[in-house]
């Protein structure tokens, strides 16, 4: 007998939905041959063999395009025309583009079917997928397909669009910037070509043939110049211009001082017919430059380092008596509708049904929290389980949460706080520059006044830092790639100068030090659970969506094999209850199941089977492994904290890591801001590690604020530096390598002062050809480059950082 | 050797149109998305009437 059931249920598992490859349950759902799991998968299926674009099974590669439950009227908002308007690109007549954000992107199947949109609406003129941003760009006449159909649509086939607040007026947001990459071609070009023109030169076949090739060669050096110096250079000159007037001495004056310089006294020789100027070694200068401004940047697509709490917001809820409401016009004494997954966005009170409220990316507390008609909630939260009422008592801007973002903090720039290793340099050098380019000339001055003023213009020419501009681009550039791919994305490379300065640590609890809410800790008291029982008990787990049973789910095996649930209810914020295979289980809170409360924790399931108490649950936050570990590799060079919302439960087993009174529970957004503050004011260089919306103070206060990300395509709040929460164990080997690339900064000033005396030695004696300085100048560039591609992989290595390779 | 400055412009000319081009190229987005058309360009569609018999 159990041998048939066995391979009923085999067979069974063999059925694969044909669209999703999720186990097909019953034979309810079928196509000819083929069999779906659900209406939703069918549906796609259907939709898209009517529109002969059946290959997409052929084209992709795996299969996960399950469906996500999705409410009806999920994108009712988008009706409004206002709404629709401010999310649009561009709209003329009926004729609309939009930019679409489809997070569940995953394969080229995906490119595939999302550009083939117009086969399946004819509102859909055209579509375009960006892979990597995971957006698509749809070109559509709002006449015949509206916003909300769209949206609709996208969602029936597996790509529900995601909208948030934040996408609200994205069209007056300021495109990407590709000026550097366009004075980059004209500075290149310009190089290469005056290069070629400055040869005859070099190589003394000027004076073989005639010498108009001399003066007309000058004039074209000249013309390819000008747009060098007027267009590619115009951020020193005008960086230059800015810091004169400060007063403050940096880098770029110096280097502007060359620029300026090599051009006027070029000019001056061609004009003059007395020598072919320096204008290739301008060019090249200016190029190599920019070279390293643009090596210095690095984007990771899908990750931002500027979100708020509006790209975590809906852009509109629904009222009470009907319709949609835009979430910025919110207003106090407003009834709202929230179902179950959706987010509340302003502080409320429950006016009607249950709420079992989610905050775990607010406080990181992963187990969903009850509350009764009539409590206070607060923005943030995701409601799980039915539909509730709230009546709004705070205006968005003025809730729990978002009072946060109107702190001083959010306000200031930090890049602006911290001084520049090269600027620091800059103003030694600029001085020193200065004064031996004077006193050189007052040396001369005597002599002969003609060589006086070449000396002076030859130091200043010599002696502009391109080298020493270079050295933290290319260094840093390259360490900041190096710690990209072993999962630490920095914003830029003024992170890594910062990160040397950190002398203290402070460390965010739930979310960061522990794992996240999709990997709880289980432990089960009672009587032991027989392999068939373990297997009901996952079974009937898996069928609820809430983190408890979920993680009792996994804590009780994979399933492999599938049996009929009969009676299964689920009553949200109590328990769980089934009939598999004539056994009874129910599994819940203490009062669901009437049995005598052993311990009054949160977090505690008791199961029932066959109405019998069996034993309990309790669930926790798992502490990452890899913690106390990471916590005595730290505590010999920084001073930790840690800040937790959470209260002090577990501050006697936290208390034998971090000393005592560093330890503080029951922080509020704003207490984790003020408490960071309190450090820097003693001086202190803080790193905040933290993961959600309520670390974003402290985050940002910060000299650095890292975030833990379980996976990069999640939402992260504004931060420093994202780090791959698998790599949270090599955080002291990251911060020893950010260390070390600052030592490696040291060298390469080193390398390119020598390159500069050296320079000089030839620039005070008046012997500074231009073949020196054509030879000279991108010499001691492309050492900079090398030594500090070469050197920050040599640190790495050296360091033992895993690099991960991965795309 | 006047002939020299025929070349040098016929040079330069050419060196524009490439910069030219890549400007073009810029402004015009190819360089927004460097992955999409690597897929894009390996679909093959079949064409429709061949779909129908099958």
């Amino acid at each position: 007998m159990d041998t048939l059931v066995e391979t009923k249920l085999m067979l069974e598992t063999d059925l694969q939905c044909y669209h999703c490859g999720e186990p097909c349950t019953d034979h309810d759902h079928t196509v000819e041959d083929k069999h779906f799991c659900c209406q939703g998968c069918q549906m796609v299926y259907e939709l898209l063999s009517e529109n002969n674009l059946e290959s997409f099974y052929a084209q992709r590669e795996r299969s996960s395009a399950r469906q996500e439950g999705w409410t009806a009227d999920r994108y009712a908002a988008l009706e409004q025309m206002e709404i629709a308007e401010q999310l649009l690109d561009f709209r003329e007549g009926s004729l609309c583009k939009i930019t679409l954000n489809l997070p569940q992107i995953h394969c080229t199947a995906c490119i595939w079917l999302l550009e083939k949109l117009y086969k399946l609406h004819p509102g859909i003129h055209n579509s375009q997928v960006n892979f990597l941003r995971k957006e698509a760009y749809i070109t559509f006449d709002i006449e015949l397909i509206s916003l909300r159909k769209l949206a609709e649509l996208l969602a029936s086939i597996g790509y529900a669009p995601d909208f948030n607040l934040s996408d609200l007026g994205r069209r007056d947001q300021p495109k990407k910037d590709w000026t550097l990459i366009y004075q980059l071609g004209v500075a290149g070009f310009a190089f290469g070509n005056s290069m070629l023109l400055s040869f005859p030169e070099y190589l003394g076949l000027d004076h073989l043939s005639e010498s108009y090739f001399r003066s007309s060669f000058g004039y074209i050096n000249l013309g390819l110049a000008l747009p060098v110096v007027l267009y590619s250079a115009r951020d020193y000159l005008r960086a230059a211009r800015a810091n004169l007037r400060s007063g403050t001495l940096t880098i770029d004056i110096p280097i502007t001082l060359g620029i300026l310089t090599l051009f006027i006294r070029s000019a001056w020789e061609i004009f003059q017919q007395s020598g072919a100027g320096y204008l290739d070694s301008l060019t090249g200068l200016v190029f190599f430059l920019l070279i390293g401004k643009w090596f210095q940047q690095k984007t990771y697509h899908q990750l931002s380092f500027e979100r708020d709490y509006q790209a975590y917001f809906p852009i509109a809820v629904r009222l009470l008596q009907g319709g949609t409401k835009a979430v910025k016009e919110l207003e106090v004494g407003d009834h709202i509708l929230i179902s179950n997954g959706e987010l509340l966005p302003a502080d409320g009170r429950l006016i009607r049904g249950s709420a079992n409220m989610d905050y775990s990316f607010v406080s990181g507390e992963a187990i969903p929290v009850r509350k009764q008609i009539g409590d206070q909630l607060y923005a943030g939260g995701r409601q799980t389980g039915e539909q509730i009422e709230i009546q709004i008592n705070r205006p968005i801007a003025q809730s729990y949460l978002t009072r946060l973002w109107d702190q001083e903090t959010f306000r200031k720039d930090k890049e602006k706080q911290h001084v520049l290793t090269t600027n620091k340099m800059g103003r030694y050098f600029t001085l020193t520059i200065l004064s031996i380019a004077l006193l050189s000339l007052l040396y001369w001055l005597p002599q002969d006044a003609g060589m006086a003023i070449n000396v002076f213009t030859a130091v200043l020419i010599i002696a502009c830092p391109c080298a020493i501009a270079l050295s933290v681009p290319f260094t840093l550039g390259s360490a900041l790639r190096i710690l990209g791919s072993s999962g630490l994305f920095l914003k830029n490379t003024n992170v890594i100068e910062r990160l040397q300065e950190i002398s203290c640590i402070v460390f965010d609890k739930t979310g960061t030090l522990t794992e996240s809410q999709q990997n709880l800790g289980v432990e089960y008291r009672g009587a032991p659970l027989d392999a068939s029982q373990r297997k009901q008990l996952a079974l009937l787990c898996q069928q609820s969506t809430h983190p408890l049973s979920r993680a009792i789910a996994a804590w009780a095996g994979p399933v492999r094999e599938t049996a009929p649930i009969e009676n299964f209810e689920e009553i949200t914020g109590k328990g769980i209850s089934g009939c598999i295979k004539q056994h009874q289980f129910q599994l819940g809170s203490a009062d669901f199941l009437a049995v005598e409360p052993l311990l009054a924790r949160t977090g505690q399931v008791f199961l029932r089977i066959d109405k019998a108490y069996v034993g309990a649950f309790t669930i926790h936050n798992l502490y990452r492994a890899s913690f106390p570990d990471l916590i005595d590799r730290l505590a010999s060079r920084y001073e930790l904290h840690l800040l937790s919302g959470d209260n002090d439960r577990e501050s006697r087993f936290l208390s034998t890591y971090f000393p005592k009174d560093h330890l503080h529970f029951k922080q509020s957004p704003e207490d984790k801001l003020a408490f960071i503050q309190s450090l820097q004011q003693q001086g202190k260089k803080v790193m905040m590690i933290g993961d959600g919306l309520n670390d974003a103070g402290a985050l940002q206060q910060s000299e650095v604020g890292l975030v833990i990300a379980e996976n990069t395509n999640n939402f992260t709040p504004a931060s420093d530096a994202i780090l791959d929460a698998e790599r949270f164990a090599d955080i002291p080997d990251f911060l020893e390598y950010s260390r070390g690339s600052n030592r490696l900064v040291i060298y390469a000033y080193v390398l390119a002062i020598i390159y500069n005396i050296i320079g000089l030695s030839f620039a005070v004696q008046g012997l500074l050809s231009p073949v020196i300085a054509a030879i000279l100048m991108p010499m001691s560039s492309i050492t900079i480059v090398t030594f500090g591609v070469v050197s920050s992989r040599l640190l790495a290595q050296r360091r033992g950082l895993k690099i991960k390779t991965q795309t | 050797m006047k002939i020299i400055f025929v070349l040098i412009a016929l040079s330069l000319l050419i060196a524009l149109g490439f910069l030219i081009s890549f400007l073009w190229a810029v402004r015009t987005g190819q360089y927004e998305d460097d992955y999409t058309p690597s897929v894009r360009i390996l679909f093959e569609d079949r064409p429709e009437s061949e779909s129908k018999q099958e």
